[in-house]
């Protein structure tokens, strides 16, 4: 009984704390403050838990190294404050902007279409609608190359410069979880972190009782990339409303929010206003990949998302910070998803940046928005130097899921040329998932498919980390993704 | 413009190691050896270092023209082969016998197998075995510094009386042996300093080393002295460590170095030779594959299942 009373106690103080400083220093006043007898407990407790933690992270240490690759983080834009671009001469907007399905154009030629109209339906539950970003007139449907390479339809519109909002704009009613997903669902909303997975699937698990956790993704640990960052100083109100939302409907009880180290900043921020909330936020090791949907749900819950599966597999729902405070904006405003801050950088961008860009803006007049480029350009790329994709053409749009524009120079653009394995290991221990990336792409050059499925090659999620801490510079991650590819086709090439 | 610019996959930057600067950072951590060799044994170390690496170099260059495959210039690997091999050597061993050693070191072990990253064991280990086999008497010949360079053959300090005051020589170096064992100060800094700069991972020298201090110790022998004498430490830091043939995982880093230290001592103890480094380590360096295969990683979140469920 007293026990009970004790821990009630214990409770009602430290319910309050919430970052880990805190509770220690809670715990340490009770443990003065307290008996002989309560004093001998805590402390055998926490020699239990220490031993449990020991042991926890010796088993860990030989499961798998896992210790990611310490990639520049040239974060030059962090401190600079997000600027709108003025309207493009036209906007071209893909058909396939998410994963899943894309989108079948809803206008045509000559329609007028404002502010937030939707010009593309979505295709399907893995799908999303398309908005366009101006008010103009259509000017026609075409083909464009999507950054996997494949052609894509795209719907080209002509701002007519008034930016007339669409009249059937209006903040949605959200008054249970049915309602916000539909919601989620109307405003276009896809991963913003990258990937691109509509969010409103992500909010409609088939375990719905089960999710007891939402991780914020605030890792950023892409080089370069600042849009995020650039969220968490100027949105961090609509950040934690998104969050409350989100708890509230989907009746998750806790959140974690993980931010890798480089940004001290933002952890001060969020730590300060979720002081008195269920909201822990995490300092993430300055490791790449920390901000992975895998590691960093490992990271954040020391749960391990089983494969093939989804986080929701473990309980776990994973969001952008800038898609949560997209879901507060929207419920605000009602404005589907039209413009997106992008991280402008490279080393060959004049004024480097974060804008705000209208979706479908063509890339050339962003660069020349950012003061032009100083060099010939080697590459133009689609987020990040570890991930992102290379744009073979200028006229090519910005899509929703970009968070940054990379112009790097013919320099910086080369590839090293690879020479012998040494088998030094490096990859094997870097992996995120404890892949051994020399096997694999050895087992894919003997098209050995048997030897791959032992692997695990198809594990893979093409990181980049295997390649990038190659002393031989060997394009492992390149080699992974064919041997995925063979797994997919029985052995053939 | 517009068709000018570059398109490749992902990752868009490498890091900034290269094989390059791997291979020299190992011939860094070798220098204060060197010298000390050369301190030790006078002249002769640095003119018998210079040899081999020389012969390997020339033994690479020239086989790869010969063969008309590409050379690896400048990736610095036969130097450390090189050097490696003359800390292998006594200081009076002839030259000839030197370049001996390093043909079958780069052409034999290495090249012939596929050159770098293909050799099935350290060329340096395997041409000193062939060496040792080949001319016994003039491997053994160690020269004592005291009496000078050329010296009286004698026993080496495994073979000697153990005494208290035999720490000191050990450490400092100033007793008889190759170039490249007598000094355990400066090997044991060139060790520290791979570590410190990430090019070799901790575990296999501190298993190694870990293992044959226990098993002396079971074996009633006194553990320092089995630790600082012979080429132990050499072998545990510099020829152990050879990436090509030792595992990659942490686990398996854990089997070889323990495999290591029970072979060793297996043959210091019960064995006729005094030696049994060398031995371990190639011995060793034929199971890495096996290793390699039983000791992968746990992936994340691939349940585990036994041999063979996983391929479908």
């Amino acid at each position: 009984m007293y026990y009970i009373k004790m821990d009630k106690e214990k409770e009602k103080v430290l319910g309050k704390t919430n970052t880990p400083r805190r509770t220690a220093a809670a715990e340490l006043r009770l443990f003065l403050g307290g008996k002989t007898e309560n004093r001998l407990r805590t402390v055998l407790q926490i020699l239990s838990k220490q031993y449990r933690e020991v042991e926890i992270r010796m088993s860990k240490f030989f499961k798998r190294s896992a210790l990611g690759a310490k990639v520049p983080h040239n974060k030059h834009t962090s401190h600079l404050e997000t600027v709108a671009m003025p309207l493009p001469s036209k906007i071209v907007l893909s058909m396939g902007q998410h994963i899943g399905a894309p989108a079948a154009p809803a206008v045509a030629k000559g329609d007028q279409v404002y502010v937030g109209t939707v010009v593309g339906k979505a295709g399907g539950f893995v799908s999303m609608d398309i908005h366009s970003g101006v008010s103009g007139i259509v000017d026609g449907i075409t083909t464009i190359t999507a950054p996997n390479g494949a052609p894509q339809t795209a719907v080209v519109i002509i701002p007519d410069g008034k930016q007339t909002v669409d009249p059937d704009i209006k903040p949605p009613v959200v008054t249970d979880l049915k309602s916000l997903q539909d919601a989620v669902r109307a405003s276009g909303l896809v991963g913003l972190g990258g990937a691109g997975f509509p969010a409103a699937v992500k909010l409609s698990p088939k375990n719905l009782d089960e999710i007891d956790m939402l991780v914020i993704n605030g890792a950023e640990c892409e080089p370069y990339i600042t849009s995020d960052n650039r969220c968490m100083q100027e949105d961090t109100d609509y950040i934690i409303k998104g969050i409350q939302t989100i708890m509230k409907y989907l009746d998750i009880p806790k959140c974690v929010i993980g931010i890798e180290a480089n940004k001290p900043d933002d952890i001060k921020k969020l730590s300060e206003v979720t002081k008195d909330m269920p909201i822990e936020v995490k300092e993430l090791p300055c490791t790449y990949p920390q901000g992975a949907e895998k590691v960093l749900i490992e990271t954040c819950t020391g749960r391990e998302v089983p494969f093939p599966g989804l986080p929701s597999d473990v309980g776990v729902i994973v969001m952008n910070v800038t898609s949560v405070a997209f879901i507060a904006k929207y419920l605000e405003t009602g404005m589907p998803l039209v413009t997106k801050r992008l991280t402008v950088d490279g080393d060959i961008v004049k004024n480097p940046g974060n804008v705000e860009v209208i979706i479908g803006t063509p890339i050339q007049e962003l660069l020349d928005f950012c003061g032009g480029l100083t060099d010939e350009p080697g590459k133009i790329l689609y987020g990040g130097p570890m991930m992102g994709t290379c744009v073979a053409d200028l006229s090519q749009p910005v899509l929703k899921n970009n968070n940054a524009i990379l112009a790097l120079s013919q320099k910086a653009a080369q590839t090293p040329k690879a020479t012998n394995c040494i088998h030094c290991g490096r990859c094997t221990n870097a992996c995120p998932l404890g892949l051994s990336a020399k096997e694999i792409a050895r087992a894919y050059e003997a098209k050995n498919v048997e030897l791959l499925y032992e692997l695990n090659g198809d594990l893979c999620m093409s990181c980049g980390t295997c390649s990038f801490v190659c002393p031989a510079k060997r394009p492992l991650a390149q080699t992974l993704a064919l041997a995925k590819i063979m797994m997919k086709n029985g052995g053939k090439k | 413009m517009a068709n000018k610019l570059i398109v490749t996959a992902a990752p868009h930057i490498t890091g900034e190691d290269t094989t390059q600067k791997i291979m020299q950072r190992v011939c860094i951590a070798l220098v204060p050896t060197l010298i000390a060799s050369i301190l030790i044994f006078g002249i002769n170390a640095l003119i018998l270092t210079a040899v081999t690496v020389i012969a390997c170099v020339v033994f690479e260059y020239g086989y790869c023209k010969l063969m008309k495959r590409e050379v690896p210039v400048g990736d610095f690997s036969a130097v450390v082969t090189g050097m490696l091999l003359a800390f292998n050597l006594p200081a009076t061993l002839p030259w000839w016998m030197a370049i001996v050693g390093a043909f079958i070191a780069i052409v034999i072990v290495k090249q012939l197998f596929g050159g770098l990253g293909y050799n099935f064991a350290n060329p340096a280990i395997v041409a000193r075995i062939a060496l040792a086999v080949g001319f016994a008497s003039r491997m053994a010949s160690y020269p004592f510094p005291e009496s000078g360079v050329d010296a009286l053959s004698s026993a080496t300090p495994l073979a000697a009386k153990a005494g208290s005051e035999a720490y000191r020589a050990l450490l400092l170096g100033t007793h008889g042996g190759v170039l490249g064992e007598t000094c355990a100060l400066t090997i044991l800094a060139g060790g520290i300093y791979l570590i410190a700069t990430k090019v070799i991972s901790p575990t296999i020298p501190v298993t190694y080393l870990g293992t044959v201090a226990v098993l002396s110790l079971c074996a009633g022998q006194d553990p320092i002295y089995q630790l600082l004498s012979g080429g132990l430490l050499l072998g545990a830091f510099f020829m152990a460590t050879d990436y090509v043939t030792s595992p990659t995982t942490r686990k398996g880093k854990l089997v070889f170095g323990i495999g290591l230290g029970v072979v060793t001592c297996a043959i210091r103890f019960l064995g006729t030779m005094n030696e049994g480094v060398s031995f371990a380590i190639l011995l060793m360096n034929l199971v890495v594959p096996y290793i390699e295969v039983l000791t992968r990683q746990d992936k994340l979140g691939i349940a585990k299942v036994k041999k063979g469920g996983a391929a479908k």
